[in-house]
């Protein structure tokens, strides 16, 4: 089937009297207003998503948004797509499925960093091993937002939540080094403040054939920052001030630390045979 | 693309010859985990699957290998996954999305003792209230029991016609003994396969309403591409498949979800009765306990007992009216099963008290023999 | 003015004149369009929108430089910028990131 492609948005668009916020014919506007709160910065990097999606030209039926189960989860519900609410974790298997038994489609998985952490991990590094070719964007809010602010994968060590109320002894995972460590062949971080190399990055990912992953950090105000009595704006200040952008910089030093200064950018962007190009090879022979 | 079935007689398991139906029925993606002792069905689609122009994907485990399936079956295809106890276990927070979001797919069973790891290579049926109930909450999902290989063939072929016609999981419970034992299977021409596919919605896109019922309860279904923007949720949805949290969309969803079973059980379910006319004992048994319940028959009949047998061809929904209906009429049930009593209890509630019901059953790891079959009724009647 | 008020980008876009839409009530008052606007446009007006929070509103008139940073953040899509009369503006995200685009490559 012939991709049809759409025209860029217009920015010099006559002005109506009623105009329109330039993602609402991507947006399942009778849904709004959305459940996260106000601050929550799942919005901001929904919203850059949205942008990336309207940036590539593509027809927008040739895209299907899933998500798990979480505030990021919600995701699949806003958008103006075939889209997939389905079970804690098992996001990325469903979009699998989509995948192989119909390559000509672009599967985004928008979801949290519990749910693709957590209870999804096993499913991450096996797609990502695979190069199953879809984009996976992880709002990393360094907690279990929708349950209340448990404690997540991604947690920082001694950090408080409301199952680590005398601070975290575990430490997080560095989700780009487990990203690369598993196969991933396009890995990026970026922060909900970056929002124009998020949206430049989500677009290449999209454009991407292969598995990629873009960790986004993101503010929670509800449950994390008000418990670690970190002020909302304070921390996305944070993302601005204390952040260094360094492409391919050295896996192993992506912990996310605030005061060393956390790193961005692109660490990783290889080609290599996806599973549905080499069956369809298979099929051919 | 129509499927290149392998017309012909053959001398094939039980295992082997599903996976065969599955082709024959329209299966083009399959979402494997292995697992003793049903990896042959898995096996089998690996080898037949891409000359189909279908998919298979060994995933990373079981529930990866039932969520897979759902996804591939909102692109359109018909999607299939087999495991046995453990595998089926992990599967059960998924079967449940699969029926709220109405997702057609099919889930072999090939049952082996349990629980936990139990018998890995010895047959059971213990997982018969367990395809019932095994997700949380209340819904309704149709399984079958096949009792030979040729079964093995048919019936997977009407587990993905079901399937489609009512957007359901259909469970297709079999056993180590039905899926491990060779038998002659025929494989008729592919025009002469009868196949049904999911109904399918027209009319405007803007306008669709992906949970908007037609005329048997179902509603069309759209696939991902066509424009629709079908948004697809496990959250209680509306007709529009949106998300509302109250107690009235659950009561109308859940009263839809469970009503196209209840409201179509006729057309479901089938069973099989040998010998019932004149019959004082019923014997009621599915899968492979049924072959053994057979020959018990023959033997009581040759004694002088009028046995006669039903056979569950659908265990889900039980076929309660045939049950209470023969109740009317019979001195006994005795229900023969490996296991220690799942589907004698459907019956026993069904029977009411008046007739007496009795169980033929089992831990697990062998089949029941018609002597054992023989000598509880001797005992009793 | 702070440096991180600086829009990542302002070497490449050509200065025109936006012209500033607020969905009011769609606006939970987050604060981040009015913190992060390069120019300071924005601030929080003291009404109170149908949810009870205060939208922002434009107290430099002609301040925007239409850079569509504040359209980007909002988690609520309720503000955005358009090119004002007769001037192109740049693509928000297309035509202002060759700086960033440069960055991928690198
Ligand atoms: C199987 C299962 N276990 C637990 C839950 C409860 N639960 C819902 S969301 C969630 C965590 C979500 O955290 P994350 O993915 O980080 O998303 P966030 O809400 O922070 O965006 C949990 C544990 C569930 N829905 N399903
Ligand atoms: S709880 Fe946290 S993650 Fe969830 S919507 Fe609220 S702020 Fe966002
Ligand atoms: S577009 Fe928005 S952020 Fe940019 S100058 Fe104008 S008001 Fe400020
Ligand atoms: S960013 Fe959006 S929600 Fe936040 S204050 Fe500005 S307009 Fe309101």
């Amino acid at each position: 089937m012939a991709i049809a492609k759409r025209q860029p948005k217009s920015t010099s668009a006559p002005l109506s009297p009623d105009p329109k916020h330039p993602l609402e014919d991507l947006i399942r506007m009778e849904r709004i207003p959305h459940i996260w709160c106000p601050g929550c910065g799942v919005g901001t990097v929904f919203s850059a998503c949205l942008s990336a999606i309207q940036q590539t030209g593509i027809d927008y039926r040739k895209f299907s948004m899933v998500s798990g189960i979480g505030c990021s989860g919600r995701g699949a519900g806003y958008v103006r797509l075939d889209s997939f609410h389905t079970t804690h974790g098992r996001a990325i298997p469903f979009a699998t499925g989509i995948k192989m038994a119909d390559p000509s489609l672009n599967v985004i998985v928008f979801s949290g960093d519990g749910d693709l952490f957590a209870i999804g991990g096993n499913h991450f590094i096996h797609a990502a091993r695979r190069n199953m070719d879809i984009t996976v964007i992880c709002v990393n809010n360094f907690i279990y937002g929708m349950t209340g602010g448990q404690v997540a994968a991604t947690t920082p060590h001694m950090a408080k939540s409301s199952t680590t109320p005398f601070g975290n002894p575990d430490s997080p995972f560095n989700l780009p080094l487990l990203a690369i460590a598993s196969g991933a062949t396009y890995v990026a971080r970026w922060t909900m403040i970056h929002s124009r190399d998020l949206t430049l990055a989500f677009e290449e990912a999209i454009g991407h054939r292969g598995f990629s992953f873009i960790e986004v950090l993101s503010p929670c105000p509800i449950n994390y920052t008000r418990r670690n009595k970190i002020k909302t704006m304070d921390m996305v200040r944070q993302f601005h001030n204390n952040t260094i952008i360094k492409n391919h910089a050295n896996p192993s030093e992506l912990d996310i630390d605030f005061q060393k200064g956390v790193v961005l950018g692109k660490f990783m962007d290889i080609d290599k045979p996806t599973p549905d190009e080499i069956l369809a090879k298979l099929r051919n022979q | 693309m129509e499927p290149k079935v392998l017309t012909g007689e053959h001398f094939i398991n039980g295992d082997e010859a599903c996976a065969e139906g599955a082709i024959a029925a329209g299966c083009t993606f399959f979402g494997a985990y292995p697992i003793t002792p049903a990896t042959e069905v898995a096996e089998r689609m690996a080898e037949r699957l891409p000359d189909q122009g279908g998919t298979f994907i060994q995933m990373e485990d079981e529930i990866a290998a039932i969520t897979s399936i759902l996804g591939a079956a909102w692109t359109g295809a018909k999607s299939m996954t087999a495991t046995s106890g453990p595998g089926f276990s992990l599967m059960m927070e998924t079967v449940g999305l699969a029926v709220v979001t109405e997702t057609p797919c099919v889930v072999v069973n090939v049952q082996r003792g349990g629980p936990s790891t139990g018998l890995p290579t010895m047959g059971a049926q213990g997982d018969m209230m367990q395809a019932r109930w095994g997700s949380h909450g209340d819904y309704e999902i149709i399984a079958i029991a096949p009792s030979s290989p040729q079964e093995m063939f048919d019936l997977t072929i009407e587990a993905f016609n079901l399937s489609e016609k009512y957007r359901v999981p259909v469970f297709i419970m079999s056993d180590e003994v039905v899926g491990h034992m060779s038998e002659k299977v025929v494989i008729p021409k592919a025009s002469k396969i009868k196949t049904v596919s999911r109904p399918r919605p027209s009319g405007r896109k803007d306008r669709f309403k992906p949970y908007q019922p037609g005329p048997n309860g179902v509603p069309p279904m759209a696939t991902i591409g066509e424009g629709y923007n079908v948004h697809v949720t496990g959250l209680t949805h509306d007709e529009q498949g949106y998300p509302v949290m109250s107690v009235d969309t659950q009561k109308e969803m859940m009263t839809r979800l469970i009503g196209k079973i209840r409201n179509n059980l006729d057309d479901i379910i089938r069973t099989e009765s040998y010998l019932l006319d004149d019959a004082d004992i019923v014997i009621v048994s599915y899968g492979v306990s049924a072959r053994t319940s057979y020959t018990a028959v023959e033997q009581l009949r040759g004694m002088g007992i009028r046995a006669g047998l039903f056979r569950l061809i659908t265990v889900w929904p039980f076929p309660e009216k045939q049950i209470r209906e023969l109740a009317t009429r019979v001195k006994g049930f005795v229900t023969v099963e490996i296991n220690m009593g799942q589907i004698c209890r459907e019956v026993e509630r069904c029977a009411g008290s008046k007739v007496p019901s009795y169980l033929v059953g089992h831990t697990g790891g062998t089949v029941i023999t018609p002597d054992a079959v023989i000598q509880l009724i001797k005992e009793v009647f | 003015m702070k440096y991180w008020r600086e829009p990542l980008d302002t070497g490449e876009i050509d200065v025109v004149r936006g012209k500033v839409y607020i969905i009011k009530d769609r606006c939970k008052g987050c604060g981040y369009c009015i913190e992060f606007c390069p120019r300071e446009v924005l601030a929080f007006s003291k009404e109170f929108n149908k949810k009870g929070y205060h939208p922002p509103m434009l107290v430099k008139s002609d301040g925007c430089l239409n850079c569509h940073y504040c359209e980007l953040l909002c988690p609520e899509f309720a503000i955005y910028t358009v090119a004002d009369e007769g001037e192109a503006g740049p693509n928000p995200v297309a035509s202002a990131t060759e700086n960033q685009k440069s960055r991928l490559k690198a």
